[in-house]
């Protein structure tokens, strides 16, 4: 660790912060309905709600609510899984790619439409500019707007009180993407263009290099897409090596500028959280026990990072840094990012449900794996995946207070709703159905023959590139053990994590949201546990590292432990 | 059931026309408008043609140019194709290619810097970058190649020197990120300086 390192982490989730907390009053205003739209912003709004029968003002219970966000994303697949296989037939093709091979197109189809951008493909050689646009890019702002209305609805259900309903899934749809997603996304996309990030439908460039060598070089319509796969926790790069490509990433600024993106939202909700339920008190210990456990993890990774790989220190060379080095195990990481901005990256990405990288995962030392490895694990609740990151939080702070209530001997409540049976069977359900299922899909991957095949590094090391595989897939985070290779069982069961990963705790936390909806607010009283103080932020860390902790610490002694040892 | 599938379609086809059609290319228009370079790629020109991007390594094998950092694509320096090495931290093929990358740097760099020992070597130079088309090394690898490239030119040391600082990319506002020798660039500069 590096006082450098160090100070750019601290100013990078100062940021965060200072960005956020605004972002959250504005997205109160915008999930309230009380945000002051112009007129020739209203018209297109309301002609959308009349195209698709509804209007602002009609309501959804959460029963209503889930099945139009089903059935919607399952159309929006079935157009997907069209355009990835025909792309070799259609038009925006200038490198003539092929069609897509229906293995690749079946997960990548999962895969995107849960907001998870896992890539069994590299970008540039595999997806024309038309589905990386139409289809792709199209799908980054629609799962993250899908995540974030049903965020809304969820929290209605803690703030309203003995009602039947949580809001109009396709009002939350609409303004999460007209009026959230799209102006970031665009003022992102601009300043990254300003940087050098490719935005163009010219093919790719020629260049006879200065030893006279031909080199091609890739390009496209990068930019408008990496804006928001970063801001819509997507993740999936336009180039094979994601952000780590300069032409995605080319510079700290750009690096801090993407890096801020993964966050930004997932931390403006929790403000936003504050806000909806009238007690903006209550959103600081979820805040605080976010950024905790986004620096515990930083405190494991960058000095493991920065100490470099077993292999690397026995080789013998310059490890040290400074003196115009960085140092560290530079394997697989770029020179202008270095240890501490590829580390603040790898954290973040795997915090939240992005996966976006700008650096290769796979080469990370023994520790510094295995913090992406357990931050997943946890359901991807630290900051999270925009919308799902909060509402997967909510699991957690429904079983803290009911740790609590039993510690105290009284019906737990949170925000004045009683905690009754349903609610903690909900929660049991959300918190621990994805984590079951990543060991459940480890297993099966890792103990047949088929499963093997996608294995690419030799030892424990292949352990944790499976564990991974399956531990992002199924959490909709998308990064990758990138040597973990594509089969066409790998693709399946992966396939299976994906759809199952999103699906159950979206459900479970629209039902969690009903239930609390219909329920009376009673006022607190004297033996009323508070949620508000600093033993909750303590509670509730404990709560998601004993929980997820606990059942993540075998899986990691047979991959990233028994590594550190070697 | 049937009249939400038919409501989600209609959706569907609005928001790929807005977010898949007209978002990308409204931003294009404006890219290519304001900052056509930067969006078409970076390249550079010499004597009206393109040899490169500045944002992408190319190969260099000769002597009297710097050396970029190693590459995993295939072939190497391939910016149509990016990628990762993938080795793990424990595996005995990271350990033999890094064995092999710091016994050539030796054999190379020896003869313009006597006593020059494997400790000498950072770390970029014997391992892959992310993206296998690093367009930087580090000043401290830049440092260990300058001599040889002063004697290949017959230039004095300290212009070497003032050309690597020349184009070195610091850290933005002097904190974040991680300083950086433009290769490409630093290689134009020295065959303008020769020629």
């Amino acid at each position: 660790m590096t006082a450098n390192g160090i100070t750019q982490i601290v100013l990078y989730l100062v940021i965060l912060t200072v960005l956020a907390y605004p972002l959250g009053i504005y997205m109160t205003a915008v999930y309230m309905g009380t945000l002051r739209i112009p007129r020739w912003l209203a018209a297109p709004e309301r002609g959308f709600y009349r195209l698709v029968g509804t209007s602002a003002e009609a309501e959804q219970g959460w029963k209503g609510y889930a099945k139009t966000s089903l059935v919607f994303m399952a159309v929006f697949a079935a157009l997907l899984y069209l355009l990835l296989r025909l792309q070799g037939h259609l038009p925006l093709n200038p490198d003539g790619l092929a069609s897509v091979n229906p293995w690749v197109a079946m997960n990548t189809t999962a895969s995107f439409v849960t907001n998870t951008n896992w890539q069994y493909y590299g970008g540039e050689t595999t997806m024309s500019y038309l589905s990386q646009m139409a289809g792709l890019a199209v799908q980054n702002f629609v799962s993250a707007a899908v995540g974030m209305a049903v965020l809304a609805a969820v929290i209605r259900g803690f703030a309203r009180r003995s009602a039947g309903t949580v809001g109009n899934f396709w009002v939350d749809l609409y303004r999460s993407l007209v009026y959230v997603l799209l102006p970031l996304a665009a003022i992102l996309a601009i300043l990254l263009v300003s940087q050098g990030v490719v935005q163009t439908f010219h093919g790719a460039a020629t260049a006879t290099t200065v030893e006279g060598a031909q080199q091609t070089i890739a390009r496209g319509p990068a930019a408008s897409q990496i804006a928001i796969k970063q801001l819509g926790t997507n993740g999936g790069g336009f180039y094979n090596s994601n952000s780590s490509v300069p032409f995605e990433n080319p510079n700290p600024f750009t690096n801090l500028l993407e890096m801020l993106s993964i966050l930004l939202i997932p931390a403006a909700q929790v403000f936003m959280f504050g806000r909806m339920v009238g007690a903006r008190r209550q959103a600081l210990p979820v805040y605080a026990a976010m950024m905790a456990m986004t620096v515990i993890g930083l405190a494991v990774a960058l000095p493991a990072e920065q100490h470099g790989s077993q292999v690397l220190r026995d080789s013998g060379v310059n490890l040290a840094a400074g003196d115009g080095s960085s140092g560290g195990n530079l394997s697989d990481k770029e020179v202008r990012s270095g240890i501490a901005s590829t580390v603040n990256w790898a954290v973040a990405t795997t915090n939240a449900s992005n996966g976006s990288v700008n650096g290769g995962h796979d080469a990370f030392t023994a520790a510094g794996g295995a913090v992406p490895i357990t931050n997943m694990f946890t359901g991807e609740v630290i900051w999270g995946g925009v919308g799902s990151g909060l509402y997967g939080m909510f699991f957690y702070i429904v079983i803290a207070v009911f740790v609590a209530g039993l510690m105290v001997g009284r019906t737990p409540e949170y925000l004045g709703k009683k905690i009754e049976a349903r609610e903690i069977k909900l929660a049991v359900v959300g918190a621990l159905f994805v984590p079951t299922m990543v060991l459940v899909l480890t297993a099966l991957a890792i103990s047949t023959s088929r499963g093997l095949a996608s294995i690419f590094n030799p030892g424990a090391h292949g352990f944790s590139e499976t564990l991974y595989a399956y531990d992002s897939q199924s959490n909709n985070n998308g990064s990758a053990f990138a040597g973990y290779g594509a089969t066409e069982f790998s693709a399946l069961l992966g396939s299976v994590g994906l759809w199952l990963g999103r699906f159950a705790p979206l459900v479970a936390a629209l039902a969690l949201g009903g239930s609390l909806a219909a329920k009376k607010t009673a006022p607190p009283s004297a033996g009323t546990f508070r949620t508000d103080g600093p033993t909750f932020v303590v509670l509730l860390v404990g709560v998601v590292i004993l929980t997820a902790g606990l059942m993540i610490f075998p899986a990691l002694t047979l991959g990233p432990i028994v590594e550190a040892l070697q | 059931m049937i009249r939400l599938l038919g409501r989600s379609a209609l959706a569907v086809v609005v928001l790929t026309l807005v977010f898949g059609v007209a978002y990308p290319v409204i931003v294009t228009g404006f890219a290519q408008l304001v900052f056509s370079d930067k969006a078409d790629g970076s390249l550079l020109e010499r004597d009206g043609k393109v040899v490169g991007s500045r944002l992408a390594a190319q190969a260099f094998t000769q002597p009297r140019y710097f050396h970029p950092r190693p590459s995993a694509t295939a072939p190497e320096y391939n910016a149509a194709a990016t990628t990762f090495a993938n080795l793990g931290p424990t595996n005995p093929d990271l350990a033999k290619a890094v064995r092999q990358r710091a016994l050539a740097i030796l054999k190379l760099e020896r003869p313009y810097n006597p006593g020059l020992t494997i400790g000498d070597i950072p770390v970029d130079a014997v391992t892959t970058s992310a993206s296998g088309i690093d367009p930087h090394i580090s000043p401290a690898n830049a440092r260990l190649q300058a001599a040889r490239i002063a004697n290949a030119r017959g230039l004095s040391p300290d212009r070497v020197s003032q050309l690597i600082d020349d184009n070195t990319d610091g850290r933005w506002l002097g904190v974040f990120g991680e300083p950086g020798v433009n290769v490409l660039e630093l290689n134009l500069a020295l065959d303008q300086e020769t020629s």
